[in-house]
């Protein structure tokens, strides 16, 4: 049994489904146990992440999806948003995705301002995946950071 | 109703109270508001968030844009009401630092975590 319960939520590109998730995400996030900081701080990186998706990954003629899969743990959630509207395999995508780099994401996304930014203040571990459409993995750990989590012991 | 913003205008002296959530949705209508207000030479704008019960970077974007214009033209722009979450996001982004902003129930102790 994996040890995650997983949650899909396929909405539209538009900007008014975007608080729709925000109340399921908080509604998910309150199930882990999570604080009332943590909870808003989770809100705001997902609003931000579908924000950027609706704003950026089609134009305005298309319509598209966007698809956010939410993994809860017992210790730790993990929100993925994608804007390539297929749902996606969660272990497969979360192999496929890695830290972005500062000048090819970044300046992608940050064209809208200051919602990367606010991904990564909020969150515990952000990691940006730019193939067929972007994917945006957040993960935020019950009690704060956890650092020494699937650290590779340092040989030398 | 996810956003409400009301318009108080006397001459150079505008009052500006908004209620509800502003994010990609909402955001337009509040710049809209916002919009022509904001050529009046010495404008002196208070906007009251007190009521303001989400906000992310979208509405960070609107302020900025607003206090840019106001500016300038001469005008100044205070934020009020900010509640500890809000508060919290100016900071973060560095807004609190440029902008005048003001916390909700000002002497009272600041519970906020970090």
């Amino acid at each position: 049994m994996r040890p995650y319960d997983y949650i899909e939520l396929r909405i539209p590109a538009k900007a008014q489904y975007i608080g729709v998730v925000r109340l399921a995400i908080s509604g998910l996030a309150n199930r882990v146990g999570f604080t009332y900081d943590d909870i808003e701080d989770m809100k705001i990186a997902t609003s931000e992440a579908i924000t950027n998706a609706v704003q950026h990954a089609y134009k305005e003629d298309e319509s598209g999806e966007i698809v956010v899969g939410c993994a809860l743990y017992e210790d730790k959630m993990e929100v993925m948003v994608a804007d390539h509207g297929r749902s996606f395999n969660f272990d497969e995508t979360k192999k496929l995705v890695g830290p972005y780099h500062e000048n090819e994401d970044v300046l992608f996304l940050r064209e809208g301002g200051l919602g990367l930014y606010l991904i990564e203040t909020l969150m515990d571990e952000v990691k940006v995946h730019h193939e067929e459409g972007v994917t945006v993995f957040m993960t935020k750990y019950l009690g704060g950071e956890q650092v020494d989590q699937d650290v590779e012991p340092i040989t030398s | 109703m996810d956003i409400l913003v009301d318009v108080l205008e006397s001459n150079q002296n505008i009052q500006i109270k908004v209620n509800g959530e502003i994010d990609a949705y909402t955001a337009p209508l509040l710049k809209e508001k916002l919009l022509t207000a904001q050529e009046t030479e010495g404008l002196n704008a208070v906007l009251d968030l007190s009521d303001v019960s989400y906000m992310d970077s979208t509405g960070l974007g609107v302020f900025v844009g607003f206090y840019k214009a106001v500016k300038a033209n001469g005008g100044h722009m205070r934020i009020v009401g900010l509640s500890p979450r809000l508060k919290r996001l100016f900071d973060i982004t560095g807004l609190g630092e440029l902008m005048d902003i003001e916390t909700a129930g000002k002497g009272e102790v600041n519970n906020e975590t970090i």
